[in-house]
């Protein structure tokens, strides 16, 4: 299913195309792209310029490069940032477990097993995704304090492991659809159990998707604001997402160097999944539509 | 159970022959069910406890004074009556919200129909431009980004720096509440990376012989544009203008980042998310949030159902 959208489609019209058309395309194509790119390209070089030339200049290019920045906004806090580096890795490491695996045990029964009411509840599962978390929020958060998880890492993370994104869900059961039948048939033939078939053949036929749900999970749980927001009212516990806001309260408009320096920061580890997983990324998106 | 034994008579004696022993029907079953509900075990609990149990407790407590203190006590429709006759601030979120998702969702999609037209024509270079149009789309959940937009957008920022080239000064974009809105509309259209990939997948769906065809009848490449791709796209059409507008209803952290978590200036940027945030977290209303949380499930749903039975007078889906 993934191979059909990205498979090249036969370039017919290419020879047709005249040459002045397609450098007037490619010109606007490149114009658009600088201007996507500006607001990303300024920020990391308000970053290392020098503190009284960030707003004088919409130059691209600083006149002098200069880390102190970093330095300032990396300790800028009470706490470095370095801590809330390390909540976020581990938090996201932890949410791309827990929506892996649980994600393709559900995904599996729903793709390929059969039982009574398989339908039903697929059904339900599907419906889910149609609900705005904010429903369940507030019962949700009661829930977490009466059991003393606010303020740690459970609720960010105990959910994902009962399969709470259905999304990934349903991407899964795409994929696991795909693969033929034969294969599971064959082995159920052969006494394999439920349980093997899922470990041993479909797991590993199935790590693009996998990979995918792996990648946006971490990518969504680094760049999330609001579940932090709720959760984690202790500076120690914080996100890099909490550090950032806390950073940008705390100097409002003083230190704009510190503030774009860890910005940038904050994005680099996206940056980096994007840059490796891109075509990863782009058939995920493609094939379900996958928002944002 | 009893129905699939009378239609296949093969099985019918096997059945009976087993069913003499309860525990061997009982295994029968348990054989036939067992992993697969096994397998579905975490989502199950999930589902009843995290999503059923508290989506229920929700819709009571919208019913209450619920504040965290003390117990909740039952009013009644009162939270709904003042929410719908009473309080000048949900007025305000919705219509700063209704607002946002107007301008932003027609504008994104444009931009992404356009720039996956322009990128769908076996260009070099397709997979560079595609990247960079998507790059803003993934970065865009993150605080950064809105902290870098309160930055572009303040009065001595890059917008009117800009501006100031041709001799334009710009206003305080983020704190006039005359402009507030617009930043976060153009942040949002910024984003139009991951529309615009639905859009490309789709535009290589439609086969090329049909333009062929067309062609050899001389009809213009925009009469192709209306007669074929249009039609043959509105499906993802639907999909996108669907997923983003629910999307766009439920935007929170560019608003509270860049209005610093009040809404500012004079409520322009209150976003419905972000007044319910207030109430809930801020003044612990949470029986009132509630109330607020269900208006928005009812307003996604009136405006999907809408969507659904509108989209099959111009939704064209090939059978």
């Amino acid at each position: 299913m993934t191979a059909s959208v990205t498979a090249a489609r036969p370039p017919s019209d290419i020879t047709k195309r005249s040459l002045p058309a397609s450098i007037i395309i490619h010109a606007l194509l490149i114009a658009a792209s600088l201007l996507m790119l500006y607001p990303l390209l300024w920020m990391v070089s308000a970053s290392v310029r020098p503190e009284n030339e960030i707003f004088s200049s919409t130059s691209l290019i600083p006149s002098a490069v200069d880390f102190s920045s970093y330095v300032r906004g990396w300790t800028g806090l009470d706490i470095t940032f370095g801590r809330f580096f390390w909540n976020s890795l581990v938090i996201s490491l932890l949410v791309v477990a827990g929506n892996v695996i649980a994600c393709s045990l559900t995904a599996f029964a729903f793709a390929r097993l059969r039982f009574a009411g398989r339908n039903f509840w697929f059904a339900i599962m599907l419906g889910t995704l149609m609900i705005p978390y904010h429903v369940t929020l507030i019962p949700q958060y009661v829930l977490f304090l009466d059991l003393g998880w606010v303020n740690t890492i459970l609720p960010l993370v105990v959910p994902k492991f009962l399969a709470s994104d259905a999304f990934f869900i349903f991407l899964m059961v795409q994929f696991f659809r795909g693969i033929p039948r034969e294969l599971d048939e064959a082995a159920m033939m052969d006494g394999c159990s439920a349980w093997r078939i899922y470990w041993k053949i479909m797991l590993p036929l199935s790590l693009p998707v996998l990979a995918t749900a792996a990648i946006f999970s971490f990518i969504w749980t680094w760049d999330d604001f609001f579940g932090p927001l709720i959760y984690l009212n202790d500076m120690n516990t914080y996100t890099i997402q909490l550090g950032l806001r806390t950073f940008v309260d705390s100097t409002s408009a003083s230190d704009w160097g510190g503030l774009f320096a860890m910005s940038t920061l904050t994005l680099v580890p996206v940056f980096f999944f994007f840059l490796f997983f891109q075509r990863l990324l782009i058939e995920g998106i493609a094939t379900t539509g996958m928002k944002r | 159970m009893t129905n699939a034994m009378r239609t296949s008579a093969g099985t019918v004696t096997v059945e009976r022959y087993q069913g003499v022993r309860a525990d061997g029907r009982f295994r029968r079953l348990w054989n036939a069910n067992a992993p697969g509900y096994l397998f579905l075990l975490p989502w199950l609990i999930g589902f009843f406890g995290l999503t059923l149990g508290p989506a229920l407790i929700s819709l009571y407590l919208s019913f209450t004074d619920f504040d965290m203190l003390r117990a909740p006590g039952w009013v009644g429709a009162a939270n709904y009556v003042r929410i719908a006759t009473a309080d000048p601030k949900f007025a305000s979120a919705m219509s700063v919200t209704l607002t946002y998702v107007v301008l932003s969702v027609p504008f994104k999609l444009t931009f992404a129909l356009l720039v996956a037209l322009a990128l769908n024509r076996g260009l070099r270079g397709l997979p560079i431009y595609r990247a960079i149009f998507y790059l803003p789309s993934l970065l865009g959940g993150s605080v950064a980004i809105a902290v870098l937009w309160r930055q572009l957008f303040a009065s001595d920022g890059l917008v009117n720096a800009a501006l100031s080239h041709f001799g334009i000064v710009g206003p305080s974009w983020i704190s006039h509440p005359s402009y507030s809105i617009y930043t976060l509309v153009a942040l949002s259209v910024w984003q139009f990376g991951s529309p615009m990939i639905i859009f490309l997948a789709g535009l290589r769906q439609i086969p090329q012989d049909m333009y062929e065809a067309a062609s050899l009848d001389g009809a213009s490449k925009l009469r192709q544009f209306y007669k074929i791709t249009l039609p043959l796209l509105t499906p993802v059409i639907f999909f996108n203008a669907v997923v983003q507008t629910i999307d766009a209803f439920k935007a929170f952290t560019p608003a509270f980042i860049i209005s610093g978590g009040t809404g500012g200036p004079i409520n322009s940027t209150l976003f419905y998310t972000l007044y319910l945030y207030q109430e809930a977290f801020g003044n612990f209303r949470m029986g009132y949030a509630s109330a607020l949380a269900w208006i928005l499930v009812v307003i996604i749903a009136i405006f999907t159902t809408f969507s659904f039975l509108t989209s099959r007078y111009w939704v064209h889906y090939d059978d």
